[in-house]
């Protein structure tokens, strides 16, 4: 008996020839851009954000009365993993200059840009929950944005992602963001990054969602892939220390209450190590395996905000952390592979995304919230969506047209993630459309950074997902990889000079009894722990009847 | 995870039965039965390599490769992972390097040893034609070496199998690295806009945007030319 599932159910095949007929006159037609009001008032009809529920006001901490997500308020209102008493301080096991929690992009680019800034390899450490480089970072398909086109400019870069955030982004990050973006270009030219070329040698770049120049650079749809095994080579190459499969369960503090380091924790043999670091960098990533108001998600298996939970007992503040990312094109069919990404490459190269008649709703380009917000419409208020065997709801991503548009051949090269992911499961993305929804893919918000990518807590640096005000209210495609980037390299340069300068007293855990006593005084009687580390996806049959023993 | 009614299939995670549901990957199957990996999960989504699985099927002698994110689970299927491939890098500065291809030979004499029996082609989850990007590196070809692997996420799998004990992998990202820096090399354009960001000749113009109130912002947003 053969368990594979191939290809579509046959009662979808009515609304894939009728997808298959529209084809032609699609490809004349373009859905128009809808305005600034529009967007608005779709955001408020049928984003998830923009509900009311699921979400509640965080009752402690640096941003009380603030609203997060139901699942991120748990963490914050939960009891710390360890107790403060049962930690011995006095034995200190890695004794560092620059600690780096979190070994996936942003991590990777502070260790380097420490090291090439003077530190020391060995005076730096990367912890890492999972391998080296496993992280949302390698998972980024699509690419890069930069401004360096002869008709673009930072100032368009910058206009894109601040109107596409809503007007909410810090300026001065996203100002820092466009302004030093072809800088990272160069940088990665020199690792050896292999970006897309033209015939005469000339990058290769592609419109996205909400920009209004073609300034994406992509290497196929494995860019992450591509710049983060270059990362990771020349980590291994310049002898930085890295220790995987062990994550920070809380950050050290000392007497003056600058962060010194942080508990970690060996996931393998379960002890914990003391780490006492002059500057500490958050690099830990987002929360898409928190599974926000029950989306599937894109992201990596230990995306679950831990650096978030840490970092606010430590007093950093945060900002949007209720803003989530839904990227409009997750996978809806098969069910094996339900939520990942259909990159937004797939619509930079000419697929529209219609409806089971065939129709165009929404056009392919409009910023990510919108555009999601769009196909929720469409598959719930308007119901022209199709339903899969287990009663989810998508729309088609006709990727056909990529063929007709740029030439027979083109999935294959420049989609090839794409074109290996479905035809796994023996879907042809060349003759037959992906049927998609939206997915849980980015944390928007996060950790209040400044341009030197400093928290408002002395010695704690942080870059990357788990920091907030880059991207506003949403965020860009092409965006988060330029993100990591410019703000791991500015938190590694920060890092490294605070290093040197800061005198350390003696190291406590004071702030997390305090924190107890917040959760007391808030009256939260809870059993909930945290950081989460990973999440658990183990059958109900193995929970339910579980017995610790060993 | 909801436990799931339907057909349910047999299979053996190191030797030991379960029933699962049929629809789910290796790694939902694993987590199905109880199993919370610290190891052998990554991505989940076929980028990072860390989840590769070997497996068995009943009556056939076949050893065959997967990622255990990326597979359906088969009835019979006897299965374990390999989380971690214990495997040599050559430590070098990139920056020393050059374009010639003789380097891969130098810094990776085993690839000599291949004795071109494929196994690593057959083994590989990616579909890459892995013997074929070890015989360009034989050959000093980093430009093919560069096509060939462009798809490798590094699970291992090949060098485990490869009979001649090459790791194919690494010897591929020394090439594409010099492919990258030395042939592709930097491009002019980009020179151009470092230039003219080197000259200060770009930022007054955010500047401006910075200062400008909310209401001027969302109007240049809106009137903002659309690149056809």
């Amino acid at each position: 008996m053969s368990s594979l599932i191939e290809g579509y159910p046959e009662y979808m095949r009515e609304s894939i020839e009728a997808v298959a007929r529209s084809r032609d006159r699609r490809l004349k037609e373009t859905f128009p851009l809808i305005d600034l009001k529009e967007r608005e008032k779709a955001l408020n009809q049928f984003h998830p954000d923009y509900k009311t529920e699921g979400k509640r006001r965080v009752r402690l901490g640096p941003n009380k009365g603030d609203l997060a997500p139901t699942e991120v308020a748990d963490l914050l209102e939960a009891h710390s993993l360890i107790d403060p008493r049962e930690i011995d301080l006095s034995t200190i096991d890695l004794d560092v200059d620059i600690l780096i929690i979190g070994g996936g992009g942003a991590g990777m680019v502070a260790a380097l840009w420490a090291n090439y800034t003077g530190a020391e390899p060995a005076s730096i450490l990367i912890v890492q929950k999972l391998r080296l480089g496993d992280a949302n970072s390698v998972m980024s398909q699509g690419g890069i944005q930069a401004a360096d086109r002869p008709n673009d400019n930072p100032a368009i870069h910058y206009l894109d992602t601040i109107g596409g955030g809503h007007f909410t982004n810090d300026p001065e990050l996203v100002r820092a963001l466009v302004m030093e973006a072809p800088s990272i270009l160069r940088w990665h030219e020199e690792l050896g990054v292999v970006y897309d070329r033209e015939q005469d040698g000339s990058m290769t770049t592609l419109e996205c969602g909400g920009t209004s120049r073609k300034r994406l650079h992509s290497c196929r749809d494995y860019t992450g892939l591509e710049i983060v095994r270059n990362l990771r080579d020349e980590v291994e190459n310049r002898n930085i220390p890295v220790i995987e499969f062990t994550a920070a369960i809380e950050l050290l503090m000392d007497e003056y209450g600058q962060v010194a380091g942080a508990v970690l924790y060996n996931m393998e043999t379960q002890e914990y190590h003391i780490a006492r670091s002059k500057s500490t960098i958050l690099a830990t990533g987002g929360f898409g395996r928190l599974h926000i108001q029950g989306y599937q998600t894109t992201n990596h298996y230990g995306a679950t905000a831990d650096g978030i939970a840490i970092a606010y007992r430590a007093g950093a503040r945060l900002r949007d952390i209720d803003s989530v990312q839904y990227h409009p094109t997750g996978a809806a069919y098969p069910e094996q592979i339900v939520g990942l990404l259909v990159t937004e490459k797939v619509r930079s190269l000419g697929a529209q995304p219609v409806n089971k008649n065939g129709d165009l709703f929404v056009n392919p380009f409009e910023p990510r919230d919108v555009e999601s917000a769009m196909i929720i419409r469409e598959c719930y208020e308007r119901k022209n969506s199709i339903e899969t065997t287990t009663g989810m709801r998508g729309i088609w991503l006709d990727s056909p047209m990529i063929e007709a548009i740029q030439g027979e051949g083109t999935i294959r090269t420049a989609l090839s993630a794409m074109w290996r992911l479905y035809n796994r499961f023996g879907i042809d993305m060349t003759k037959e459309p992906l049927l998609v929804f939206p997915t849980l893919h980015y944390q928007n918000g996060g950790i209040v950074i400044n341009q030197r990518g400093e928290t408002r807590v002395p010695g704690l640096f942080a870059a990357g997902e788990v920091t907030g005000g880059v991207h506003g209210r949403n965020r860009l495609m092409g965006n988060s990889v330029l993100d990591y980037n410019i703000f791991g390299r500015k938190a590694g340069i920060a890092a490294k000079e605070y290093a040197e300068k800061v005198k350390l007293g003696k190291l406590t855990l004071n702030h997390v009894a305090k924190y107890e006593e917040l959760l007391t005084e808030a009256g939260i009687e809870t059993l909930r722990r945290s950081p989460m580390l990973l999440p658990d996806y183990r059958g109900e049959k193995t929970v339910s009847h579980a017995l610790t023993v060993l | 995870m909801t436990e799931k009614k339907g057909v349910t299939l047999k299979i053996y995670v190191m030797g030991k039965g379960y029933e699962v549901p049929s629809d789910l990957t290796i790694m939902k199957a694993m987590e199905y039965v109880g199993y919370r990996p610290v190891r052998g999960a990554g991505c989940r989504g076929g980028f990072c390599g860390a989840c590769a699985t070997i497996y068995r099927l009943k009556d056939d002698y076949r050893l065959h490769m997967a990622l255990a994110c990326q597979k359906t689970v088969e009835d019979g299927m006897y299965l374990t992972q390999i989380p971690f491939t214990p495997v040599r890098k050559t430590v070098y500065d990139l920056d020393e390097l050059d374009s010639s291809g003789t380097l891969l030979l130098e810094y990776y004499p085993e690839i000599a040893r291949c004795v071109s029996c494929n196994t690593c082609t057959k083994a590989c989850p990616q579909d890459l034609d892995v013997m074929d990007y070890v015989q360009a590196a034989i050959r000093g070809d980093i430009e093919q070496v560069t096509a060939l692997s462009f798809d490798c996420i590094r699970c291992g799998l090949c060098a485990v199998r490869c009979p001649a004990e090459i790791a194919p992998y690494q010897v591929a990202l020394l090439a594409r690295r010099l492919y990258g820096k030395y042939v592709l090399g930097k491009e002019k354009q980009l020179d151009k806009r470092l230039r003219e960001l080197e000259e200060e000749k770009l930022g007054e113009d955010v500047v401006q945007l910075i200062e400008m109130d909310v209401g001027e912002l969302r109007a240049s947003y809106e009137r903002r030319e659309i690149e056809e």
